[in-house]
């Protein structure tokens, strides 16, 4: 345990010393700054829409979810930047540097050394992630007196998909150069977003194909199916027209996703961070 | 006491390549053994299955009577890499204090003062190392070797980047540790170093040992040198037991003798022999 640590805590440094923290907060800054613009001209607008139809569309609940739902994107997308980097090279790369082997040959072993990375790198992730979506939420909140209908849940699933992506950028910084790593898992997370927003399509297609794709997706990228369920739980007790809307808009989504995706996702990062273990024990540097 | 190293019928295949064709090696309590070898040999594969880098296809290593790679010999084993680099952001002393607290080492801010003076790095404790020259970061790459007394030191050239000085360093530096009881493999392209401080050498060449033992062991006569005269003569088939025969038949035939030499091949020759050159 204590090596694990003397690892998180080496990972943390290089970050900090490396100034990706610093970079990382200046540009945060910059994103909740806008987003504190935006919120406020999206309320103030709205609230003049809304004059004829008070009764039949919740504007504040509509601006609100709709801008909110494009503050988690944008949360969960820097949270993966984040984690992304933090991991791309943790085995092959840090290897063909140079860097890795004189920390392998200590007695710390290779299956601490990898799971420490994960840790670390998971552990800064999601404590962003969760700064930027409970300051979205305050700038929401203070710009347009609205909150969703569940807070807690859909941070809770934001840092999960953080954790699942971590894991899955270990698993492929043991096979892949950095640059390649980088790219493939950019591509599954794109491939994910898009597999959700064709899900969302075909809900309102009534189409299976679609419908299928989607859920095949959300169990092979568990991460999509937590960023769904995140913004269903928005707005999952907003009814009448404002809820068919929401449902219908960019960032809305018609139903939950299934309550085996928690438990599926804790499995699904153990068995991708096995897999990664298995490999690198198996790999000669 | 267990061997420092003991390596058995050792084999390494990466795909259709074999790198290692079933070596045995050892190295004893306060030993110093050198590794030579062309390039594509097998000495940094060898050097790599004792600390637990590369897993061997087949066969057995030990260190310090653990099994390579396994945590207890890990523990016993200080290594630098051939191809190495530490975070550039870290100074000197941030690197030491790393690889100690990863050692379990308790040695402190002294064993890091320690270390650094032995490889003439006391000024550097505080340099960074993106500040440091390739040679600052080898002696650096030494001394992390050393962090928690090892039992066992694998160095894969380790004097590649270093001036003269620096390599009379690493020698003196070679002798404390078998004076301490440590068991050195050192894996080294400078056949005159080796010579200078190996007590055993062996000879790697396309994955096997072609020749080992003791650099006087392996050194053969090449002759007596007898100056006279009219200049240098070799009696290429004569030892040492002959020089005083040639040096009277010489004087008897009215020519003064003026120096003689008994000719052994260098350890370079017996390299290049070795290895088919």
């Amino acid at each position: 345990m204590s090596s694990a640590l003397v690892v998180v805590g080496y990972a943390l440094r290089e970050s900090l010393r490396r100034r990706v923290f610093l970079v990382v907060l200046v540009l945060t800054a910059g994103f909740l700054g806008l987003y504190w613009l935006g919120a406020r001209e999206a309320f103030d607008d709205t609230s003049g829409f809304a004059t004829g139809v008070e009764n039949v569309v919740d504007t504040r609940a509509f601006t609100g979810a709709t801008i909110f739902g494009m503050a988690m994107f944008a949360t969960l997308f820097l949270g993966i930047v984040l984690v992304i980097f933090l991991t791309l090279s943790v085995v092959r790369g840090d290897a063909e540097r140079g860097l890795l082997q004189p920390l392998v040959v200590r007695p710390l072993g290779r299956s601490t050394l990898l799971l420490a990375r994960w840790g670390g790198a998971t552990a800064v992730s999601s404590l962003y992630v969760l700064v930027v979506y409970f300051a979205a939420l305050l700038i929401t909140k203070s710009a347009g007196d609205w909150t969703p209908d569940h807070v807690v849940g859909p941070a809770l699933a934001l840092t999960g998909g953080v954790a699942a992506v971590a894991a899955l950028s270990l698993l492929g910084s043991v096979y892949l150069s950095t640059t390649a790593n980088g790219i493939a898992i950019f591509m599954l997370f794109g491939a994910g977003l898009t597999a959700g927003l064709l899900g969302s399509i075909g809900n309102a297609l009534e189409n299976d194909t679609l419908e299928d794709v989607a859920a095949v997706a959300s169990w092979a990228l568990p991460f999509e199916a937590l960023y769904q369920a995140g913004l269903h739980a928005l707005i999952s007790e907003t009814t009448g027209l404002t809820g068919v809307i929401l449902q219908l808009g960019p960032f809305g989504v018609a139903n939950g996703a299934s309550n085996a995706i928690v438990p599926w996702t804790l499995v699904y990062v153990g068995l991708v961070l096995g897999a990664a273990v298995w490999a690198f024990g198996r790999r000669d540097l | 006491m267990p061997e420092a190293l003991s390596a058995s019928a050792l084999v390494k295949r990466y795909g259709a390549a074999l790198a290692l064709d079933g070596v045995d090696l050892s190295v004893a309590p306060g030993e110093l053994v050198g590794l030579l070898g062309p390039n594509g040999a097998g000495k940094s594969t060898l050097t790599k299955i004792a600390c637990g880098l590369v897993r061997p296809t087949s066969g057995t290593a030990h260190v310090c009577g653990a099994p390579a790679g396994s945590a207890a010999a890990r523990r016993a084993l200080g290594y630098l890499a051939e191809l190495f680099r530490f975070p550039d952001w870290c100074s000197a002393d941030e690197v030491l204090a790393l690889h100690q607290r990863l050692a379990g080492s308790d040695g402190g801010e002294a064993e890091r003062a320690e270390l650094l003076s032995l490889v003439g790095l006391a000024h550097a404790r505080e340099v960074r190392v993106a500040a440091m020259s390739k040679g600052m970061q080898q002696r650096l790459g030494i001394a992390q070797a050393l962090v928690g007394d090892p039992r066992l030191v694998l160095l894969d050239e380790p004097t590649s980047a270093l001036d003269p000085v620096g390599r009379r360093t690493v020698r003196d530096l070679l002798e404390s540790l078998r004076a301490r009881g440590v068991g050195v493999l050192l894996n080294s392209h400078l056949l005159s170093e080796v010579e200078l401080v190996c007590d055993r050498v062996a000879i790697i060449d396309h994955g096997s040992v072609v020749a080992a033992g003791r650099p006087s062991e392996l050194a053969r006569p090449r002759g007596v040198e007898v100056e006279t005269a009219a200049g240098k003569r070799v009696f290429a088939e004569a030892g040492r037991d002959d020089a005083p025969r040639i040096v009277s038949e010489l004087v008897a035939a009215g020519e003064p003798v003026y120096g003689v030499r008994v000719l052994t091949s260098t350890l370079e020759d017996v390299y290049l022999e070795a290895v088919g050159e």
